[in-house]
């Protein structure tokens, strides 16, 4: 059984999810390599600050 | 009054990029023939298939390792495949299943999955399963505007 940790599974998850986004959501190749890059930052970053506020809230 | 619609049409498309040489319009006329609907049920039972039916060969075989790996990891994290709608939440997670085609068929018939999610990990994989179907309706509605030129 695949055991990821909680971080692990949150940028497999904003991996699989931003390759899918760039290209669908873009025309060009360019356009969908930064989209995509920006969707997993987003993803990954949203999750690391969310992470820190629920620490802070349940201290 | 002015209105401001969105013209995002092939026709809208090739206006604003001027003419188009030969061959792109004789590929473009080619993609037009046959069945409208093959590149969405295609993309629809087998990610990526969409895509390659429209010679799209990076875009689909990008979308099919994202979505076959979302989908193989949900299971190896023994995620749970809806089966049943006898609850809201369960039907809500049935149509997300549903989305990864001939993937979810495929499981069901060889038992694949848990049927009760015992432990964390094996949450994580429940939400994988359901996230590659939508992400599979997105690609598959995806392969059906290059299909129609609604985008290129």
């Amino acid at each position: 059984m695949f055991k990821p940790s909680h971080f692990a599974a949150v940028v497999l998850f904003a991996l699989f999810a931003s390759v899918v986004f760039g290209i669908t959501q873009r025309e060009t190749p360019k356009r969908m390599i930064r989209y995509g890059i920006y969707c997993f930052v987003l993803f990954t970053g949203s999750a690391v600050a969310l992470s820190w506020v629920m620490f802070l809230i349940a201290r | 009054m002015a209105t401001t619609g969105n013209t995002n049409g092939a026709a809208g498309l090739d206006s604003k990029q001027g003419p188009k040489p030969a061959t792109q319009q004789s590929s473009k006329q080619g993609a037009q023939e046959g069945f409208v609907y093959l590149p969405l049920i295609a993309g629809w039972l087998v990610p990526g298939a969409g895509h390659f039916l429209l010679r799209k060969w990076g875009r689909g075989a990008l979308l099919a390792a994202a979505i076959v790996g979302m989908f193989s990891m949900g299971i190896a994290m023994q995620g749970r495949i809806y089966g049943g709608a006898s609850d809201i939440l369960e039907m809500l997670g049935l149509v997300g299943d549903l989305g990864n085609g001939l993937l979810y068929i495929v499981s069901r018939v060889l038992g694949l999955g848990a049927d009760q999610v015992q432990v964390t990990t094996a949450d994580y994989g429940s939400r994988f399963i359901v996230v590659a179907g939508l992400l599979n309706v997105i690609a598959a509605v995806d392969a059906h505007n290059l299909r129609t030129g609604r985008k290129s």
